[in-house]
């Protein structure tokens, strides 16, 4: 990505998709970083809007989803906002205990998490900010920080 | 995503095209979901065309597993590729799904 990249999307889950493949398609890296952008930075991007369009958002069509990229000194960070009243990340199970590995939901906090080198939420908790570091190999890195 | 459903002897092979995601796994539930209703109980669904699946996608099998061995039957995934693999194994989903290498290793003596 030769610049900052700022989109605003409109609430419809349709449209993740293609927004990713957007952001993906303006990201560039060498061969050795393609796994961790494809199978990790989309995962976590893909994920970040899911969770601000249905739970942030509510499936609101008239409400937005923001989302700002930028690449720099080999770390793509990632922040997408919505216009919920936020949530407490911490208030989400492990979905991998053995009483949670059954439910039909939960896990795409747990996979940015596992995914991305740093998660961090604003205090409100509408804004997620994603962090991946490019510049310590290839392959897939797991263990973020939250 | 597209999927295309067969049936092999007894069991039913759902084959996908494409990602499972949020926009589109409720194409896929209903279709395995009528196909239960009909009686049928085995069912395999192949990934050998997909790329990528979502928590939501993911979300999506669990509940459909569920509701199929709760009707005494079984689902079973084949052909995920080293991503998939990889989700699968986070989330720890490959100890609640018996995966196979390939469509023909999942039928085999289902």
């Amino acid at each position: 990505m030769d610049e900052d990249l700022v989109l605003e999307i409109p609430t419809d889950v349709h449209s993740i998709a293609g927004a990713v493949d957007y952001v993906m398609s303006r990201c560039v890296a060498g061969q050795m970083h393609a796994r961790k952008l494809n199978l990790n930075f989309r995962v976590g991007l893909t994920e970040a809007l899911s969770n601000a369009m249905m739970y942030g958002n509510g499936h609101d069509p008239s409400k937005n989803v923001v989302v700002e990229v930028v690449m720099s000194q080999g770390c793509l960070q990632a922040t997408v906002r919505d216009q919920g009243t936020g949530f407490d990340p911490s208030s989400i199970p492990d979905p991998t205990l053995p009483e949670n590995v059954s439910r039909s939901c939960g896990r795409g906090l747990f996979l940015m998490r596992e995914l991305l080198d740093e998660v961090c939420y604003n205090e409100r908790g509408n804004e997620v900010t994603l962090v991946l570091r490019l510049e310590s190999g290839g392959g897939f890195e797991g263990s973020a920080q939250a | 995503m597209s999927f295309q459903v067969s049936k092999v002897n007894d069991v039913t092979l759902i084959e996908v095209e494409g990602q499972l995601i949020v926009g589109n796994r409720q194409e896929l539930k209903q279709g395995v979901l009528d196909k239960l209703e009909g009686g049928d109980l085995k069912f395999v669904i192949d990934f050998a065309n997909t790329g990528y699946i979502d928590s939501s996608g993911l979300g999506v099998l669990v509940s459909l597993s569920k509701k199929i061995r709760e009707q005494g039957g079984e689902l079973r995934l084949s052909s995920l590729n080293e991503d998939l693999r990889t989700l699968f194994e986070l989330t720890k989903l490959d100890t609640l799904f018996r995966i196979a290498d390939d469509k023909d290793q999942a039928l085999e003596g289902f």
